[in-house]
């Protein structure tokens, strides 16, 4: 991002993975030291954004994952305003397509009765999912070129410190804010379904009896715990990772002519083998929310 | 890289999206599908109807047909009656005809055979006279024998 003399492989790479982070600004002193300014604003560095603490938010990743999810609904709205029993146009066509396989897959893992919930979030999760995802095909530069500049012609900032990242889901607080949703779904079926009673004593008395209490309430605790945290942190390796080796081949362009062509190659083999990672992160962030509310409606 | 209050901002997110979802998106769009399910169910079902009705209907005009044939088979063998009929009545009335036909010939020719006699008888009387007027000569007196052979005429 940075002018060619300054600009660094590991720099590129750092710029890249850094969020546009809105909080309070921080500055450090020639100790090392940071301390707040009491002005608000973007930060300019990966470590201000560090010390901006929880009371920061990625500007980007929640404006992405926000547009992407209105444009999910806008579209979804748009079929289900003009949808009917008769011959399907072909955009409805699609949107059934997907609901179809949605439904599928709900009926075949969930087996927890009626349930008006299920459905609807494995829809919301699976496109919503895949749109985010799929921001990881747009070239890794267009986007926050396009951000910085844009940002430096109307408000004058400094564009090599306009972070902009473009996928949501390489962004551990979107996918963990998903996960924590899908926790506390699972924990209130649990508790609705089996009962206060029930679902401590879940806890409690598997896998080892009522004599093991406290060791089957550790492992228990664990187990449920476990859930949310494997769900959150596999969808945001797999991007994560994916984004990084886009930026890594991206970061073999300007080596030399036959590394940039050997690079074009790379980018294109990469991109087709990750519109499948896509699909199968989205796919398996849909499946495993399932199969936890399933399983926070099983009797034991 | 840092969890920050972007965690909170994307499951209240998340939330919102999950209830459109669930309230404007998924209901009517489902209710679509099954209905169309119903109408696909619907229609398979009449048109197995419509077959059940074909063969039916293919069933009866089979049986009206045969009924036409036997009918025409009967109307057939009817009018070859009636003809056969027609033949020996016409044969009957030839016979009688000519019977008639016969017998009135018969009658005519005996008629005709009897005016003949007749004549022949009246004219044997008057050759026998003639005859017998020149046997007897000039004597005989015409008129007194006339009698006579009139009554043997009408005697022969």
């Amino acid at each position: 991002m940075a002018s060619e003399t300054t600009i660094t492989t590991s720099g590129y790479i750092k710029h890249h993975l850094q969020n546009l982070t809105f909080g309070e600004k921080q500055i450090e002193s020639t100790t090392g030291t940071w301390s707040p300014t009491g002005e608000w604003g973007f930060a300019s560095s990966a470590q201000e954004a560090t010390q901006m603490g929880f009371w920061s938010i990625n500007v980007d990743t929640m404006l992405l994952s926000i547009l992407l999810g209105a444009l999910m609904m806008w579209f979804f709205r748009g079929v289900a305003k003009t949808v009917s029993a008769d011959v399907p146009t072909p955009v409805q066509n699609f949107a059934e397509m997907i609901i179809e396989f949605i439904n599928n897959t709900v009926r075949g893992s969930f087996s927890g009765g009626k349930n008006e919930l299920v459905a609807p979030l494995a829809l919301t999760i699976f496109v919503w999912v895949f749109l985010m995802n799929l921001m990881d095909l747009i070239p890794v530069d267009l986007l926050p070129m396009a951000v910085a500049q844009g940002a430096s012609a109307l408000f004058g900032a400094d564009p090599h410190h306009v972070y902009f990242k473009v996928v949501p889901s390489t962004d551990p607080n979107a996918t963990m804010g998903m996960a924590l949703v899908v926790f506390g779904l699972m924990l209130y079926y649990s508790f609705k379904i089996k009962g206060t009673a029930g679902f401590l004593a879940e806890l409690s008395f598997e896998p080892f009896g009522k004599w093991a209490l406290p060791i089957n309430l550790v492992l228990e605790t664990v187990t449920l715990l476990a859930k949310p945290f494997s769900l959150g942190l596999r969808l945001f390796g797999n991007m994560y990772a994916g984004e990084m080796v886009f930026i890594l081949i991206a970061t073999m362009y300007s080596a030399s002519l036959v590394l940039g062509s050997l690079a074009g190659l790379l980018q294109i083999g990469w991109a087709i083998f990750h519109i499948l990672i896509i699909m199968l992160q989205a796919f398996i962030f849909m499946v495993l929310t399932i199969v936890y509310i399933d399983m926070a409606h099983q009797h034991h | 890289m840092n969890i920050n209050a972007t965690l909170i901002g994307q499951a209240i997110a998340f939330l919102l999206f999950i209830g459109f979802c669930m309230k404007y998106v998924w209901p009517p769009i489902m209710q679509a599908l099954d209905d169309r399910k119903k109408k696909i169910a619907d229609g398979l079902a009449a048109a197995e109807r419509g077959k059940h009705e074909q063969e039916l209907a293919e069933k009866r005009a089979q049986q009206v047909i045969h009924e036409a044939k036997e009918q025409a088979n009967e109307i057939i063998s009817q009018a070859q009656r009636r003809g056969n009929e027609i033949v020996d009545e016409s044969k009957d009335s030839a016979r009688v005809e000519g019977d008639r036909i016969l017998t009135s010939a018969k009658a005519e020719i005996e008629q005709e055979a009897n005016r003949a006699k007749d004549e022949l008888r009246s004219q044997v009387g008057s050759v026998a006279l003639a005859g017998a007027a020149k046997i007897l000569g000039r004597e005989i007196d015409d008129k007194a024998h006339t009698d006579l052979l009139e009554e043997l005429v009408s005697r022969i």
